[in-house]
C-alpha cells in the first residue's frame, strides 16, 4: 500500500519537473527574454547587466534549477504588461475561476445524472434516443458559440441575467466570492451554464453506459427473475453502482474544466485565470503564460494522484493491476 | 514565500460588501482597453494618462474648451525666454493628508524627466527645475519654448515623501525585477481617490471629498471595466450593466441610438491615422530598402481608396486627411488637406518605373490603437494588391507591435497622432517628424531624416510670434506632404454611447474621459 | 442483447460465414453495414458529411470568388445581405462580409481548412501515437518507460492549453513573413501534440498482450523482422478502438481549430477558417450583418455534429458490450 503510494507520488514529482521544463523552455523558444524587456533607450551595456542580474549566463541546468526553486515557493517573476508579480495576479483571479468551475460542476450533476438515469431505463424510447441525439449536439457545438448564443438570448434580449463579469463581489480574506451579492449571483448563472454544458453530457453519457453495463450483468439478472422490482433495480442497484466512476470522472475533469474555462471566461469577460493567460497569450507575458501552465498543471496531476489513492485505498485489487 | 504572504493576509477576515449599493452615483463606466498601470510615467499611452487624470493633477489642465486654466498652480510668469515661474496653490492635499509642497513638483518633474521614463518626450524643453520657496518654482528650458503650458497639462504631480516612503522616486522599470509601488496604488490630488485595481478586471474610484477645487460632477463612485470585445461592450450597455461605453464601435452606432434609453455622442476626433514607412538603409529581411523611392511611397498612397474606407470601414464617421493633422491643431492649412484619387492603375504604374512590380513588404497593424483598425488593414491589404503590391499583414496588440513598429522590423506601419496635450501641430513635427536625437523623433520609428525639415522645426521651437511660428510649422509640414513622409489617411471617429442616467458629460474633441464634469441624474 | 464476438475483429474481416461473395455484398451482409442503415442518424450525418467534404474541396471550381486572394476582394461588395433580402445581389447567395467577401466562397473554403487541419492533425497523432504505441509495446523496458512517460506529461496538461500554448509560442519563433503560409501547420502540430498518447496507449496494451502469442513467438523464431511483426501483425488487431478514437478525435479537431481561430491565435484572416470568420463575424453581432456570423455557426456546427454522430455510431457499433 504505502509502496503504491509513493511510487504515485514520485510519479507526479516526476511529471511535474516535466511539465516544470516546459514552462521554462517557453522562455528560450520565443526568444531573448532581455530584448523583450528592454526599453528602446537601454545601451548594450544595460543589456548585458540585465542579461547577468537575471542570470541568463548562467548553465541551462542551473537557470532551471532556479525556476523550479522559485516556482515551488510560488515566485514566477514579474509581469512583463502589467509590471506586478505574477503569483499575485494569478492568486487574484482563482476565486474567479474556481466558483466559475465549481458551479459548473455542481449544475453538471444536478442536470447530468437524473437525464442518464432517463436515458438508460429509456432505452429504444423516443425520448431516450432525442435526448442521446441532443446531447451530441452539446458536446459538438463550440463552447464559445454557445455563450455568444447565450448572451444574446438571455442579456440583449431578454434582459434576465448580465453579459460580462462577475458582478459585485465580496472579499473574504484573499477569496473573493460574487455568491453573497445577488449581482454576484445572477453573473454566475450565463457562464457556468455555458460551461457544464459539455459536462453535462459527458455526465449523461457516462451514467448512461454504466447503467446499462450494470443491467445486464447476471447479478440483475438473477434479481429480476426473483421479482424485485424494476425502480429497485434501477435506483438501489444500478445507479449506486455507476456513482463511482461519475465522482471520479467529476473529480479528475475539474482540472481540465479550470483549463477550458478561459474560452467561457474570453467570451463572457469573466476576471478570472483564464482570462489573464489569454490575454498573456496575445501580450505575449510569458512569466504570466508559464505560471498559469505549471499551475493548471500541478491541479491536474494533483486530482489525478488523489483519485488514484483513493481508489488503491478503497479497492485493494487495483493495486495489483498497476 | 510570496504565496505565504498571500495566504497569510487571508486569514484576516474581513468583509467589505455592500458598501457600493449605498453610494448615490455609480458610473459605471466600460472602456474598450484597460489602463496599463497606475503609473502615469511607466508607459506613454494616452489613454492610461487620460484615465489617470482622475486621480492625479498636473500644474495646469485644460478647462472644457481646450483651453489651458490654473491647476495646481494658481500664476505663472516667464522671468526669461527660457525661465518660468509658478506660484503654487496653497492648501491642496493629497489623498494621504500630506500638504502638496514645491518638492513634490521638482521630484516629479525630475521623475518624468528621467532618461528610464518613456514620457520624457512630452516634456521636450525642459532642463531643471528649483525650488524658490514652499509654494514658488522655477522651470529653466533649453531655450525659448512656447508650448511649457501645453505640456505640463498632463504631467501629473506625485507626493515627494510618498514617493520617497515607497521607493518610486524613478519610474518604474520592468526589467529590475521588482513591483513598482506605483504601479498599483496611487496618492494624487485629483478629485477622484483610487480604491481598488483588478487589472483587466476593474478599477474603482471614490469621491475625493477634500479635493480643492468646487465639484462640477455629482458621482461618488467610478466604477470602469476594460471589456474588449466590442460587442460584449455594446451587450452590456444594452442590458444596462453600463452607464457609458467610451468607444462605442462604429458599427453599432446605428443600433444604439436606436436604442430607448441610449444616448450616442459623437464628434470628430483630433487623432490623424497615418501610414508611416521603415527609411532606413536595409529592410528587416536585408533588402535594400524600397520605400526609400518617392515613387513607391506615391503609389501606396494612390493605391488607397480613402474614400470607400471612409464609407464602409468607418461608416461615413471618419474625416478623410490629406495632411497629417486634424484642421483644430495649429498649424493646420487648408491647402495642404488635399489628396489625389485613388488610381491603382498608376500606382502600378509608378511601382513598375521604379522597378518594384510585384514588392512584397510587411504591414505592421494593432488590434487595440485604432478605430475598426483591423478591418482597415485587411482593406488595404486588398486595395495594395491591386495596385501591384504584395502585402503580409502582421496584427497584433499595441504592446507586441510597438516594438517592431519602432526596431525597423516594420516595413509599413500604421500610427496615430492626435497631438495631444499640446494640441499643436509642434506634437507631431517634434516627437515624429523630426530626425531621432534626444528628446526629438521619439516617435520618428521609420528612421528617416530630412534636415532641412529639422531646421524648419528648431526654428519653430524657439520662435515666441505665435503666428510666425505656426508659418514655420506648416512649412514643415507642406515638406512632410511634399516627401509623403508619412501617407495621411483619416481623423478616425469618436463615439460614446450612455444610458439616459447620465445628465451631462464633457466630450471634448481630445477623446478624453473627464469624470470631474460629468453629472448624473 | 446478443453478444456477438465478431464485432471485436477490424471492420474489414467481418463477415457472416455463408458464401463466397465478392466484396460488395459481404460488406452488406456484414453487422457494421447493418447497423448503420438500422440507424437513420446516422446515415443522414454521413451523407451530409460527405456533401459537405465534396463541396468543400471541389469549391474553387465553382465558387464565384477565391476568398484567399486579396485582389479579388472589394469593399465596394461589403456587406450585401443574402439573396433573398431585398438588397441581395447575384452571386452572393448567402451575402458578404465587411470586407466584400463572399459568404459561400468564404464558408466553403472556410470548412476545408478546418478539414484539413482536422484530418492532418488526426493523421499524425495517429502516426506517432501508432509507432511509439507499437515500440512501447513491443519492446517494453526503458522504451516503453520513456515513451509512456513522455504520454502522462502531455496528459497531465490539458489539451486546449498545450494547443494554445505550441500555437502562440510557434508563431512568436516563426519569421513574419512565415507566419501566415506556416499557419495551418503550426495549428496541425498543437492540436496533435497531446492526442497521440491515446492512441499510443491503445496500441500499446494491444501490443504487449500479443506480443505473448504463440504466432508472434513463432514468427519471431522465423526471424521475421520486428517491424514486420508490429505492423502486419499487430496492428491490424488493434485497428477497430483506434478507428472509432480517430473519428471521435477528427470532431474534437475540428472544435479545438475553430476555437484557437476564434481566441485570435488559429488561422489570420487572409486565410479564414470557419472559427476565423466567426470572430471577424462577432464584432458585427448588433450591427444588422447577422449573416456574416451565423452561417459560419451553422456550418460549423453541421460539421462537428456530423462528425460526431457518425462517430458516435461507430463507437456503439464496434463496441459489444453496448449492443
Amino acid at each position: 500500500m504505502l509502496v503504491f503510494i509513493i511510487k504515485r507520488l514520485f510519479n507526479a514529482i516526476f511529471v511535474m519537473l516535466a511539465v516544470a521544463f516546459l514552462a521554462f523552455a517557453i522562455f528560450r523558444v520565443a526568444g531573448d527574454p532581455v530584448e523583450m524587456m528592454a526599453n528602446e533607450q537601454m545601451t548594450q551595456a544595460d543589456r548585458d547587466a540585465l542579461r547577468e542580474r537575471m542570470g541568463l549566463n548562467d548553465p541551462m541546468l542551473v537557470q532551471y534549477a532556479r525556476f523550479v526553486a522559485n516556482a515551488a515557493t510560488g515566485d514566477f517573476g514579474m509581469s512583463w504588461r502589467n509590471g506586478q508579480e505574477v503569483i499575485g495576479l494569478i492568486a487574484d483571479r482563482f476565486p474567479a475561476t474556481m466558483e466559475l468551475v465549481l458551479m459548473a460542476t455542481l449544475l453538471s450533476l444536478i442536470v447530468g445524472l437524473p437525464l442518464g438515469v432517463l436515458t438508460a431505463i429509456g432505452r429504444g424510447r423516443w425520448f431516450a434516443e432525442s435526448l442521446q441525439f441532443i446531447s451530441i449536439i452539446g458536446v459538438s457545438l463550440p463552447s464559445f458559440v454557445v455563450g455568444i448564443i447565450l448572451i444574446l438570448i438571455f442579456s440583449v434580449t431578454l434582459g434576465i441575467a448580465p453579459a460580462f463579469g462577475r458582478g459585485e463581489v465580496v472579499r473574504l480574506g484573499w477569496w473573493t466570492t460574487g455568491l453573497l451579492t445577488s449581482s454576484g449571483r445572477a453573473a454566475l448563472i450565463l457562464p457556468s451554464i455555458a460551461l457544464a454544458l459539455y459536462q453535462i453530457t459527458l455526465i449523461m453519457r457516462l451514467v448512461r453506459a454504466e447503467m446499462l453495463e450494470v443491467m445486464r450483468s447476471d447479478f440483475v439478472k438473477f434479481a429480476r427473475a426473483r421479482g424485485v422490482p424494476r425502480h429497485r433495480i434501477w435506483f438501489r442497484h444500478a445507479l449506486r453502482n455507476c456513482l463511482m466512476p461519475v465522482v471520479t470522472m467529476t473529480a479528475m475533469n475539474v482540472g481540465a474544466l479550470i483549463a477550458f474555462a478561459l474560452i467561457t471566461e474570453t467570451v463572457f469577460q469573466w476576471p478570472g485565470m483564464g482570462m489573464l493567460f489569454i490575454q498573456a497569450v496575445t501580450f505575449l507575458d510569458f512569466p504570466v503564460m508559464s505560471a498559469y501552465l505549471v499551475i493548471i498543471s500541478f491541479i491536474f496531476v494533483m486530482l489525478n494522484t488523489a483519485v488514484d489513492i483513493a481508489y488503491a485505498v478503497i479497492d485493494p485489487r487495483l493495486r495489483e493491476a498497476k | 514565500m510570496k504565496l505565504n504572504k498571500a495566504l497569510l493576509t487571508g486569514i484576516a477576515l474581513t468583509i467589505l460588501g455592500g458598501t457600493a449599493a449605498q453610494a448615490d452615483n455609480v458610473m459605471r463606466w466600460a472602456g474598450a482597453k484597460d489602463i496599463y498601470s497606475l503609473d502615469p510615467y511607466s508607459y506613454g499611452d494616452s489613454y492610461t494618462i487620460a484615465f489617470l487624470n482622475h486621480v492625479y493633477e498636473g500644474l495646469v489642465r485644460y478647462d472644457e474648451n481646450l483651453e489651458i486654466e490654473p491647476a495646481l498652480a494658481t500664476e505663472w510668469e516667464i522671468v526669461s525666454p527660457s525661465l518660468w515661474r509658478f506660484k503654487l496653490r496653497e492648501g491642496v492635499t493629497f489623498h494621504d493628508g500630506a500638504e502638496f509642497t514645491a518638492d513634490d513638483v521638482l521630484a516629479s518633474l525630475a521623475r518624468v524627466s528621467h532618461e528610464t521614463s518613456p514620457l520624457r518626450g512630452n516634456l521636450p524643453a525642459y532642463k531643471s527645475a528649483t525650488k524658490i520657496d514652499d509654494h514658488t518654482i522655477e522651470i529653466e528650458l533649453s531655450g525659448p519654448y512656447p508650448l511649457l503650458l501645453n505640456d505640463l497639462t498632463n504631467i501629473h504631480i506625485f507626493d515627494d515623501s510618498w514617493m520617497k516612503a515607497n521607493n518610486s522616486e524613478l519610474p518604474t522599470d520592468v526589467s529590475a525585477q521588482v513591483e513598482g509601488f506605483a504601479t498599483f496604488n496611487a496618492n494624487g490630488t485629483g478629485p477622484f481617490k483610487l480604491e481598488s485595481r483588478v487589472p483587466d478586471s476593474s478599477t474603482v474610484l471614490l469621491k475625493n471629498a477634500e479635493w480643492w477645487d468646487e465639484p462640477r460632477h455629482n458621482l461618488d463612485r467610478i466604477e470602469f471595466t476594460p471589456i474588449t470585445s466590442a460587442p460584449t461592450r455594446v451587450a452590456a450597455l444594452l442590458s444596462g450593466e453600463i452607464d457609458l461605453v467610451d468607444e462605442a464601435p462604429v458599427q453599432d452606432l446605428g443600433r444604439l441610438s436606436a436604442s430607448p434609453g441610449i444616448q450616442v455622442l459623437e464628434r470628430a476626433n483630433l487623432r490623424t491615422i497615418m501610414a508611416g514607412f521603415n527609411r532606413k538603409e536595409k529592410l528587416a529581411d536585408g533588402r535594400d530598402n524600397p520605400f526609400n523611392d518617392l515613387r513607391v511611397r506615391q503609389a501606396f498612397e494612390l493605391a488607397l481608396d480613402k474614400d470607400l474606407i471612409q464609407k464602409r470601414v468607418m461608416r461615413g464617421k471618419s474625416r478623410n486627411a490629406g495632411t497629417i493633422i486634424a484642421p483644430e491643431i495649429p498649424g493646420y492649412d487648408a491647402a495642404l488637406d488635399q489628396f489625389p484619387a485613388a488610381d491603382p492603375a498608376q500606382a502600378q504604374k509608378l511601382l513598375k518605373e521604379a522597378g518594384h512590380e510585384g514588392l512584397p513588404f510587411v504591414l505592421t497593424c494593432t488590434t487595440d490603437a485604432y478605430v475598426n483598425e483591423e478591418e482597415m488593414c485587411n482593406a488595404m491589404v486588398s486595395m495594395l494588391t491591386r495596385a501591384g503590391f504584395k502585402p503580409t499583414l502582421d496584427i497584433g496588440p499595441q504592446a507586441v507591435q510597438t516594438p517592431k513598429r519602432s526596431g525597423g522590423q516594420a516595413d509599413v506601419y500604421l500610427v496615430g497622432w492626435a497631438n495631444e496635450p499640446m494640441l499643436d501641430s509642434y506634437s507631431i513635427l517634434v516627437q515624429m517628424v523630426e530626425s531621432k536625437s534626444g528628446t526629438a523623433g521619439v516617435f520618428n520609428w521609420g528612421g528617416w531624416s530630412y534636415p532641412q525639415v529639422d531646421a524648419l522645426i528648431r526654428q519653430a521651437s524657439t520662435e515666441m510670434d505665435r503666428d510666425k511660428r505656426l508659418a514655420l510649422q506648416t512649412e514643415a509640414l507642406k515638406a512632410v506632404k511634399d516627401e509623403l513622409i508619412l501617407v495621411p489617411l483619416h481623423q478616425q471617429p469618436m463615439a460614446w454611447a450612455m444610458s439616459d442616467k447620465v445628465e451631462d458629460v464633457a466630450q471634448l474633441a481630445d477623446n478624453k474621459v473627464r469624470h470631474w464634469l460629468t453629472r448624473m441624474k | 442483447m446478443s453478444s456477438d464476438p465478431e464485432v471485436n475483429l477490424p471492420a474489414e474481416i467481418i463477415v457472416r460465414s455463408d458464401g463466397p461473395d465478392g466484396p460488395l455484398t459481404r460488406w452488406q451482409k456484414s453487422d457494421l453495414w447493418h447497423s448503420f442503415t438500422s440507424k437513420p442518424s446516422a446515415m443522414i450525418a454521413a451523407a451530409l458529411l460527405l456533401v459537405m467534404a465534396l463541396a468543400a474541396f471541389t469549391a474553387p471550381l465553382y465558387v464565384p470568388q477565391n476568398p484567399y486572394d486579396p485582389a479579388q476582394l472589394d469593399l465596394l461588395n461589403a456587406e450585401i445581405p443574402p439573396i433573398w433580402a431585398a438588397d441581395g445581389q447575384w452571386p452572393f447567395l448567402l451575402g458578404t462580409d465587411t470586407q466584400g467577401r463572399d459568404m459561400v466562397s468564404a464558408i466553403l473554403y472556410g470548412s476545408r481548412i478546418s478539414i484539413i487541419i482536422g484530418v492532418a492533425s488526426v493523421a499524425l497523432s495517429l502516426a506517432v501515437g501508432l509507432i511509439f504505441g507499437l515500440f512501447a509495446g513491443y519492446f517494453g523496458g526503458l522504451t516503453d518507460t520513456i515513451l509512456m512517460r513522455l504520454g502522462d506529461i502531455f496528459l497531465s496538461i490539458p489539451t486546449i492549453l498545450v494547443a494554445i500554448l505550441v500555437s502562440a509560442v510557434a508563431r512568436q519563433a516563426l519569421p513574419t513573413n512565415l507566419r501566415e503560409v506556416g499557419a495551418a501547420a503550426v495549428l496541425v502540430f498543437a492540436i496533435s501534440m497531446s492526442a497521440w498518447v491515446q492512441y499510443a496507449r491503445t496500441v500499446r496494451a494491444q501490443a504487449a498482450v500479443e506480443r505473448g502469442r504463440e504466432y508472434v513467438q513463432a514468427a519471431r523464431l522465423l526471424k521475421v523482422p520486428a517491424h514486420r511483426i508490429m505492423f502486419r501483425h499487430i496492428l491490424p488487431n488493434t485497428l477497430t478502438p483506434i478507428f472509432v478514437a480517430a473519428t471521435l478525435n477528427f470532431g474534437m479537431a475540428i472544435l479545438t481549430e475553430a476555437t484557437l481561430s476564434f481566441l485570435g491565435i488559429g488561422m489570420p484572416p487572409s486565410q479564414p477558417s470557419l472559427g476565423t470568420l466567426i470572430r471577424l463575424g462577432n464584432e458585427f453581432l448588433f450591427s444588422g450583418a447577422w449573416w456574416v456570423v451565423v452561417f459560419p455557426v451553422v456550418q460549423l456546427s453541421l460539421l462537428v455534429v456530423s462528425v460526431n454522430l457518425v462517430g458516435d455510431w461507430l463507437r456503439d457499433a464496434l463496441n459489444p458490450k453496448l449492443r
